[in-house]
């Protein structure tokens, strides 16, 4: 990971880290993501995370046992997690393989990962409230 | 046809004389058709109405089609090629499947015809046993030919009348309607098959994608059974709508399908089924955060 463009970017949105990850990684290369996202989570103390992986055509098994520690790990560091972007076809493939993501919350996309973590830190403070009534 | 063996017989000592009659025979058999065509096949259609067969046609249409069918089936034993028959009987039976023609008084009118005119066959050759046992020889082949002909062509026909309404049902089956912003219902109406419910997998998470959708409705009230095999592709359609970020709610259970499914064992711990479609609107709604109010009710 140390050559050639960034397999994953992690960026930095007022309170949430927004990962993408651009291609299919391969364990090591999960690993290092892993153990990048998780520090820098403590580094900004950031309350929300999410992992962008709409880029992607393919998640295995241990792609989704990652992103599921990934969250677990999250947690305990303070912050949510969401997943954003699966693809129909993966998530169809997920589901046949008997794979998925536990108990962490999946949006749509980048927005609606955004809307479902602002909502969660909404509600922390007062009762929700919706826009449009 | 009894005397089936004797043919055969006759038909292991003959030599090459007797094939060479056999050359000569098939035109003298023709002719002879040809020449009584208007009495066999007023014959045959009085056998056909006897027998009750293809009571869907008028007086009219039959004796068109009697005549075409009677004329191509004489063709066949001149030249021995099937094509221009295959090609007739597909054509006919294109034509009559939409009446309600069922396959058994096809092949009825077809070993009607076979027999009237082994009949006619038995008058003329009669006096002479071993002509009438060569003329047989030459016949029987190949009005069992014509038989399985007309009746394979008008099976595949049926078959592919069949698979062309099979693929535009499911053109039409899986329609995902938007009802609201962010809200799908998927209406299923008709048997689900395995094929189906996999395309409806595929329209749903397509659907969701591009309606941006938060909450699916999948109402099955129109279904009128489901079975373990689908049972599970729902669970599946729902897990997988979940991981593009929908929630899925499912409708109109019938009591027949819940006790099957509970029965049958299939684990459905994880789907948020609801009675009915009204319920599973008025569930959508909260879940998304409408409020639907009527509006004198409004305005007191």
């Amino acid at each position: 990971m140390d050559s050639g463009p960034a397999l994953v970017s992690i960026l930095r949105q007022g309170p949430y880290l927004i990962a993408s990850i651009h291609v299919a990684l391969d364990d090591s290369q999960l690993i290092k993501f892993q153990q990048d996202l998780i520090h820098q989570i403590g580094q900004y103390r950031s309350r929300g995370v999410i992992i962008d992986v709409a880029a992607l055509d393919v998640l295995d098994s241990f792609a989704a046992r990652t992103l599921r520690n990934i969250a677990e790990m999250a947690r305990l560091r303070g912050a949510i997690t969401t997943i954003a972007g699966i693809q129909p076809d993966v998530a169809f493939a997920m589901v046949e393989l008997g794979l998925d993501t536990g108990s962490v919350h999946t949006a749509l996309d980048l927005e609606g990962a955004l809307e479902y973590l602002a909502g969660i830190n909404h509600n922390a403070r007062t009762p929700r409230q919706r826009s449009g009534r | 046809m009894s005397d089936r063996p004797i043919a055969d017989d006759k038909g292991a000592a003959g030599g090459t004389l007797d094939e060479l009659d056999e050359q000569q025979l098939l035109p003298q058999l023709v002719s002879h058709l040809r020449e009584n065509r208007t009495k066999l096949r007023q014959e045959w259609e009085h056998r056909i109405h006897d027998a009750y067969l293809l009571q869907a046609m008028t007086p009219q249409e039959m004796a068109d089609e009697t005549t075409s069918v009677y004329d191509n089936y004489v063709e066949v034993l001149e030249t021995g090629s099937v094509e221009a028959l295959q090609r007739y009987a597909r054509d006919l039976s294109e034509r009559i499947i939409p009446r309600g023609v069922e396959t058994h008084e096809v092949v009825g009118i077809v070993l009607l015809l076979r027999d009237v005119l082994a009949r006619s066959l038995f008058e003329k050759y009669q006096r002479d046993f071993s002509l009438l046992n060569q003329v047989l020889d030459a016949y029987e082949p190949a009005a069992n030919r014509i038989a399985n002909t007309v009746a394979v062509s008008f099976v595949d026909e049926r078959e592919r009348v069949i698979r062309q309404q099979q693929d535009s049902i499911r053109e039409l089956s899986t329609p995902v309607l938007p009802v609201r912003e962010r809200l799908l219902i998927l209406p299923i109406i008709g048997v689900l098959d395995t094929e189906r419910a996999r395309q409806l997998t595929e329209q749903l998470l397509l659907g969701i994608r591009t309606h941006r959708a938060k909450v699916v409705v999948i109402d099955i009230t129109g279904a009128p059974d489901v079975d373990e095999a689908v049972a599970n592709y729902l669970v599946r359609t729902v897990d997988a709508s979940r991981l593009m970020g929908a929630s899925v709610i499912i409708t109109g259970l019938s009591p027949e399908i819940a006790q099957t499914l509970v029965t049958i064992g299939v684990d459905l711990s994880k789907m948020n089924t609801i009675g009915d479609l009204q319920g599973g609107l008025e569930e959508a709604e909260r879940l998304l955060g409408y409020r639907v109010i009527r509006q004198e009710e409004s305005a007191e």
